[in-house]
């Protein structure tokens, strides 16, 4: 079973776990936003070329 | 099978592989995370460590990370700048942040494993000293991309700048053999096998796997971010001109 008494080291232990675990949470989150954020933006900005694309072809058919 | 680079060098195969691999790299992290913790705190503390050990399970796989995720960094920016290859930069681009971490972590949780081990938080001996510098590196990469508008001149200058840091990596290594550190010496890839006892060595290289299958994750996700945004970027000039 697994032992979680540090003893008197306790205070450099759980501190390193913390941090490790702050650093993974951080990199998991920035990475899943960055990549969210530019993939919501480029089917943002394909629907405006779709629609400008549309009005060119309109106004090319009057 | 894992494919080969050269398929993964055409972006909208790249694309569609990673959309599986980063969530599966993912899920393999943390299973072998959850069996390295569990073996981990299952083993029995050190007899001149004492507790402490623990620490080593999420220091060294750290340490290694952040040498290989330069050495990641170093042949992505060789591939961009040799054979001025997009998906390249955008690798090299999305390694530097994640290499910064891992190194960050080492020099922190080595920080809390020093001070009751060594008696000092820092000290400024070869092994210490070659990772900050290694870390250094890392953020002059960011610091470079940021500063620079144009794409090309970027991806050419920082793939120089990344390369000139690759010298540091075998410092790192060596370090503790060709300095007298106060740095624990090469015990895992030392010569003669591992000098660490296998209830310690099991769960470490599986924290080591751990590691590096949740950077092969995180890369992913990153260089499909960074091709979405280079995506998004030539819209927005098609849409200037148009």
């Amino acid at each position: 079973m697994p032992d979680l008494d540090a003893g008197k080291y306790a205070a450099f232990v759980w501190p390193a776990y913390g941090i490790t675990l702050a650093i993974f949470v951080g990199m998991i989150a920035a990475s899943v936003a960055f990549s969210g954020r530019w993939r919501r933006r480029v089917e943002e900005l394909k629907a405006a070329e779709a629609q400008k694309g549309g009005e060119e072809e309109a106004g090319a058919r009057q | 099978m894992i494919p080969a680079p050269a398929f993964l060098s055409n972006p909208e195969r790249f694309m569609a592989f990673s959309r599986w691999a980063a969530p599966l790299f993912g899920l393999i992290a943390l299973v072998l995370a959850l069996a390295g913790l569990w073996l981990g705190f299952s083993a029995p503390e050190d007899y001149q460590q004492g507790a402490t050990v623990r620490v080593m399970f999420i220091h060294v796989p750290a340490a290694w990370m952040s040498m290989f995720v330069y050495a990641c960094l170093g042949v992505a920016s060789f591939l961009a700048l040799i054979f001025r290859h997009a998906l390249a930069d955008a690798a090299a681009q999305a390694a530097a942040p994640l290499g910064a971490a891992f190194t960050a972590l080492a020099l922190i949780t080595g920080s809390l494993w020093g001070r009751p081990m060594w008696g000092t938080w820092w000290v400024w001996d070869a092994r210490l000293t070659s990772v900050l510098v290694l870390f250094l590196f890392y953020v002059a990469y960011m610091a470079l991309r940021g500063a620079m508008d144009d794409e090309a001149k970027a991806a050419r200058a920082c793939a120089i700048l990344a390369l000139v840091g690759v010298v540091n990596l075998p410092v790192v290594h060596w370090s503790v053999t060709w300095w007298n550190t106060l740095h624990q010496g090469e015990t895992v890839f030392a010569k003669g096998g591992p000098k660490l006892s296998a209830v310690y060595l099991t769960p470490l290289l599986l924290m080591g796997l751990a590691y590096m299958a949740a950077f092969g994750s995180l890369w992913l996700v990153r260089i499909r971010g960074e091709v979405w945004r280079r995506r998004a970027e030539a819209a927005l000039s098609r849409l200037a001109r148009a």
